[in-house]
Formats: structure tokens, sequence, C-alpha cells
């Protein structure tokens, strides 16, 4: 069983945290798609949150634990009668670990086109560095 | 020590990175991708997900489709059929190391035929917040109609 060489983030995914989290809205809990990569400086984390508004996302950083939550409203309108229905309205949720190499003060988050952008810092001590050789 | 050999999934099951359970997503995204239906309702598993529905006057067609530029998205119509095509891209990021690849990326291009006509001239097209949402007015024909029926 392959076990996952992350550095700085755990995905759990919103199924497998069921019994302990519970949505308090009506509706379905989705799991959004998540991108993640790293560079030298920071690692970034791309999620998919189509039709949630800048107001209804929360992002809670809590005892090293990041949570996204975006609620998006529903579309279809009262009176509409659904012709072909793929996808639910519902709220989008993932939870993630993360480990002391994150500088969690200084995560930045941009939402746009339903897509959201997290940037998480690597702390100092994380980051590559090069150790000059002294000769003598 | 002999018996936590004999069950070692009752330590999996404990530890934070539970492999059972990416085993477990690992396999529904396979089946997902595979036969089309999700634990979520069914899909034809092509990427944009739509919804259509209708109200008394018009159509609703809804496509997620999330980081798009939406001067790049193709949005065309024959008769009663929408086609919705475009390039999802993320920006390029050099010399970064992917942990972890879900969205999916790349060309994409969907079509949905209507019940009915609608007026192509007069439809509404409008992409917010990683939704494409067209509305088309149905044409009159299409629209039900009351037929009062005369007595002698």
């Amino acid at each position: 069983m392959a076990t996952e060489q992350t550095q700085g983030l755990q995905a759990r995914g919103a199924r497998d945290i069921a019994t302990t989290t519970e949505g308090t809205r009506p509706g379905v809990l989705l799991t959004p798609p998540v991108d993640i990569f790293e560079d030298s400086d920071a690692l970034t984390l791309l999620a998919d949150m189509p039709g949630v508004k800048p107001a209804h996302l929360t992002i809670d950083l809590h005892e090293g634990v990041l949570t996204i939550t975006g609620h998006a409203e529903p579309q279809q309108g009262s009176n509409e009668v659904a012709v072909v229905h793929e996808y639910p309205a519902g709220t989008f949720q993932r939870s993630f670990t993360l480990s002391e190499a994150i500088d969690q003060a200084q995560i930045q988050a941009t939402l746009r086109h339903g897509v959201l952008r997290l940037r998480l810092p690597k702390a100092e001590q994380a980051k590559p560095r090069q150790i000059k050789i002294q000769t003598a | 020590m002999i018996v936590r050999q004999l069950r070692p999934w009752s330590v999996a099951l404990n530890t934070p990175t539970n492999s059972f359970a990416q085993m477990r997503r690992d396999m529904e995204s396979l089946l997902e991708r595979l036969t089309g239906v999700t634990g979520e309702g069914s899909t034809s598993g092509v990427f944009p997900p739509m919804n259509v529905s209708e109200d008394q006057d018009h159509y609703y067609v809804r496509a997620l489709i999330p980081g798009v530029d939406a001067a790049k998205l193709d949005v065309s119509m024959v008769h009663q059929t929408i086609a919705v095509s475009g390039i999802r891209q993320s920006p390029e990021e050099r010399g970064a190391s992917y942990h972890r690849k879900e969205r999916a990326e790349g060309a994409f291009s969907r079509s949905v035929t209507l019940p009915e006509s609608f007026d192509g001239a007069r439809v509404d097209a409008k992409y917010v917040d990683g939704v494409l949402t067209l509305t088309l007015p149905k044409h009159e024909a299409a629209k039900p109609r009351r037929v009062t029926v005369q007595t002698s």
C-alpha cells in the first residue's frame, strides 16, 4: 500500500471524517478536487469550488488542521423543472493537516472563477538552504 | 505482538495516513471513471458536469467550469443543440513538484440537445464564480397554451 510523501499537507476527504464532522446546512456535502504542488518557497493548493462566492467561503485553521468550507447557493429557481441533472447543489468541504513546515500566519487565499488558491509559505527552517563550505 | 500481526487492519484504521480510506477513494474514483456513476448522482463522466432545467418560458443550461478564462469559452448552437467547449489550464508552475493532481485539465467539449427549440437570437450567457449559465427563451410554439373549448 503506497503511503503519501506529502510534506506539510495530508488530505482527509470529507467522506473520511463523516462521523466527526456533520454539515449543519441541509444538502449534500461535496469534496472538492484539489491540486497540491510545491516550489522552493511555498506550497500551493488549488481547489475547485464552482458557484461559491467569497462571502460564502470560510477557511478555518485550528490546531494545525486547515478546513475549507464553501457554500454554493442552489442555482435552480423554485419554479424550474430539471431535464438533466448531473451535479447537486451543496457545500464543499475538505480538511488538511499542516505540518510545522508551514508558516501558518502567512497563508494567503484568493477565490477567482470558482477556484480557491491557497498559498502556504514554508517556514524559514523548511526552505532549502545552501551551506557554504569554508576551507581551512 | 503476535496478535497485532494477525490483525494489522485494526491498527491501520487508526493511523493518520489511513491507507484504507485512500484505497477506497482510489477505487471509487476508478469506478467513477469507468462507469460514469458517482456516489453523488449520475454523470456521463465527462467534464464539465451540466444541469439543464426548464420553466414555462425558458431553458436553463448550467455547466460547472471553474477556473477558465471567459474569453476562451466557446458557446455555439445549431437547431436544438448547444455546444460548450474550451480549454482549462493552470498557469505554468516552473520548478514545482506536484503532490496531488485531482483537477481535470485540458480541452473540453460537450453538447446537449434540448427537447424543444429555442430562440437563438435572445440567448443570455453568464459566467460567474466558475458556473456558466445559459438562459434560452423558448419559442412561442413550444410554450404550453390553453385552448378554450366552446360549446355550441
